[in-house]
């Protein structure tokens, strides 16, 4: 894996940090990712970053639930072991909603997690580059990655004049995580963008 | 300025004037603080219950339930009953998490995560009893449908038994993830403060390596988005299978269609008055005051007062039913073993009627929801008078069946049943007892989401703006 460079700039109050985002983009910067202590509306926008589709794996996941239930449940009362409860009949359906509703939710409930944990690289014992460490706390570090002609000090002078608070340079790896998903990140749409 | 605009009207979910460092110092420094004195006695009390429980356990692996005070007539008694108790309790936190974020209830920040994990505690508990009621317990995994070398034999998917263990099983795990899903960033914050290097590994394991990536907190928003939409069915269908358990009876006094509605009301009903009974000392021992308002317990006693009266409504219903179906078997459970005080548990009806219906009402007013003692005192009242309802529905239709030769004498429980009990109690409270210890009891970086919109600093900024003529608020905001 892959040094790269990093700019960090820290915000510590996230009216200061929309409109740092917005200028940076328009600046030409790629933002690398906003790391924020707690879930900030309308950031990801601001980063055009695409939606999730984690919802439609959750939908998926429960239909799966669903149809285990069903065609389990029907094997086992009509083909292997038909029993006759009561005189219903062996495909009950009725019978059967309780269990197929509490499947789909299972497998739902369980497959997003699963799937939200594999998407996020989440883990006991997987360890991260934290860029700051009161991103968790206080603060919101923006962190830009630089490239061959990225001019570090000029790029760390803007950041302060758009209200960063603190700011430094920083070299990480850049696990396979890194990057995946701004890979389609559209740039900031907004006409006669003011440079510097 | 924050584009979510709130009533001035709402009190602060958050008093005092903090900033987002604050709000870290305050939740998370119980974590790293030494517990105090308190903590201690309570843990070890707690401890020494769960090992009675643990040893009246032993005793009913080794001899049986045999030395539990269960007859042919009267086959379940205090074990169902607390079982019912306790999944009922565990309702409120799945009910506080999923229902109240789908409401956009504000207020549920404050509360959710301690509630959660009382929920989860709940559960654990719960499943003890049926677990222990079959008798050999060695057998437990039988009741999972799984290819075997008898027949292969399958479990019955007709009968509401095992739907319960599909539900509460569902319950538990899908609860434990919501729970977890959401402590990830929080176990993140106490790893990025941590001072010692077994703290620092211990946490750092614990929250997964979260950083608090723009990305990471969309997913993760639209996980606990989607996890609520589940969990909000989940939990009105665990305690409906638990009533169809009864419900698909034909036992008098069980066999009614109003048994699911009316058991849901009673677990959320039973379920905020324990997240009373609890939270209302953790503000207290954990200073947290400001994150656990006046405001925050006045809005649980008002969904107490309300799901009281629905099940008050429901007790009248079925008095109402027992005479207008004409049922003779129906008319003598309600009229001569419930509601007849001088019958053998007519005492347990009344006891019922008093904590869970008529004592609630004193909610009505304004002063007395918002008195801490007083809430303490009544959410003891209120699982007091739900146990009671569980023992009422259980023991009262059975001990007289239909063939008056089988009639049970009176029926009470032996030590061993009540140790079972108290051991529940044990376990409960050690697990609360740890939690409080070592994971953030407040949702940390959801506190920090609405501490903008609804903070006391806001509220008082906002206060300002309200009270300025509208001409000078267009001078300073037109462009």
């Amino acid at each position: 894996m892959a040094l790269k460079r990093y700019v960090v700039g820290c915000f510590d109050d996230e009216a200061v940090l929309f409109p740092a985002v917005k200028k940076v983009r328009n600046a030409g910067y790629k933002i690398q990712d906003v790391y924020t202590p707690f879930p900030v509306h309308g950031l990801d926008h601001a980063l055009g970053m695409r939606e999730t589709s984690l919802h439609t794996a959750g939908f998926i996941y429960g239909i799966t639930g669903t149809i285990t239930a069903v065609s389990c449940m029907g094997w086992v009362f009509t083909k292997d072991w038909p029993m006759n409860i009561g005189g219903k009949p062996n495909f009950a359906l009725p019978a059967f909603i309780p269990i197929i509703f509490e499947l789909t939710v299972l497998f739902a409930a369980v497959g997003m997690v699963m799937t939200f944990c594999y998407l996020c690289q989440l883990a006991p014992f997987v360890k991260h580059h934290h860029f700051h460490p009161r991103a968790t706390d206080d603060l919101f570090v923006m962190v830009i990655e630089c490239t061959d002609r990225t001019n570090v000090e000029d790029l760390k002078g803007f950041l302060q004049s758009s209200g960063a608070v603190e700011v430094n340079y920083q070299v990480a790896e850049s696990g396979w995580w890194f990057g995946r998903y701004d890979k389609e990140q559209k740039l900031y749409a907004e006409e006669n963008a003011a440079i510097g | 300025m924050h584009l979510k605009y709130e009533s001035q009207i709402r009190e602060p979910l958050v008093d005092g004037n903090k900033d987002y460092h604050q709000v870290t110092e305050d939740l998370i420094r119980p974590i790293e603080a030494k517990p105090s004195t308190l903590w201690y006695i309570g843990f070890y009390v707690s401890v020494a219950m769960l090992l009675f429980g643990v040893y009246s356990v032993y005793r009913d692996i080794v001899y049986g339930i045999g030395q539990w005070n269960l007859n042919k007539t009267i086959g379940w008694g205090w074990d169902i009953t607390n079982f019912v108790w306790w999944v009922g309790i565990g309702h409120a936190g799945t009910l506080i998490s999923a229902v109240l974020l789908l409401f956009r209830q504000g207020w549920r920040t404050g509360v959710n995560r301690a509630a959660e994990a009382m929920t989860i505690f709940a559960v654990m508990c719960a499943g003890q009893f049926p677990i222990f009621h079959m008798g050999r317990v060695w057998l437990a995994p039988f009741i999972f449908p799984y290819p075997n070398t008898r027949g292969p034999v399958w479990v019955n998917f007709d009968s509401p038994l095992l739907w319960d263990v599909f539900a509460i099983s569902t319950y538990f795990t899908v609860s434990l993830l919501f729970w977890y899903a959401g402590l990830l960033p929080d176990l993140a914050s106490v790893r990025d403060r941590a001072k010692t290097k077994l703290r620092k590994l211990l946490y750092g394991v614990a929250s997964f390596g979260w950083t608090g990536s723009t990305k990471h907190w969309q997913r993760h928003e639209a996980l606990s988005l989607v996890l609520a939409g589940l969990a909000t069915p989940l939990v009105l269908s665990v305690h409906t299978i638990v009533s169809f358990d009864f419900a698909t009876s034909v036992i008098p006094g069980w066999h009614t269609t109003i048994f699911p509605p009316y058991f849901v009301a009673g677990a959320i009903f039973s379920g905020f008055a324990m997240v009373q009974t609890l939270l209302i000392v953790v503000r207290k021992v954990l200073n947290l005051q400001d994150y656990i308002t006046l405001g925050h317990i006045e809005a649980m006693n008002k969904v107490i007062v309300l799901t009281g009266s629905i099940v008050g409504c429901a007790y009248l219903t079925e008095l109402f039913m027992g005479w207008y179906s004409m049922n003779a078997y129906e008319g003598y459970t309600f009229f001569y073993s419930r509601a007849n005080i001088m019958s053998p548990y007519g005492w347990s009806y009344w006891g019922m009627m008093f904590c869970n219906v008529v004592s609630p009402q004193v909610f009505w007013f304004r002063k007395l929801r918002r008195n801490v003692a007083f809430t303490f005192f009544m959410s003891i009242i209120v699982n007091i008078g739900m146990w009671f309802e569980r023992f009422v529905i259980i023991v009262t239709s059975l001990y007289r069946d239909y063939l008056p030769s089988s009639w049970s004498p009176y029926y009470s429980p032996t030590i061993w049943e009540i140790g079972f009990y108290v051991g529940t109690f044990g376990l409960f409270f050690t697990c609360f007892f740890l939690f409080a210890k070592y994971f953030p009891t407040i949702a940390v970086a959801e506190i920090k989401y609405v501490l903008k919109t609804s903070g006391e600093a806001q509220k008082q900024e906002m206060n300002k703006v309200e009270n300025q003529k509208v001409e000078e608020f267009v001078h300073e905001h037109a462009h």
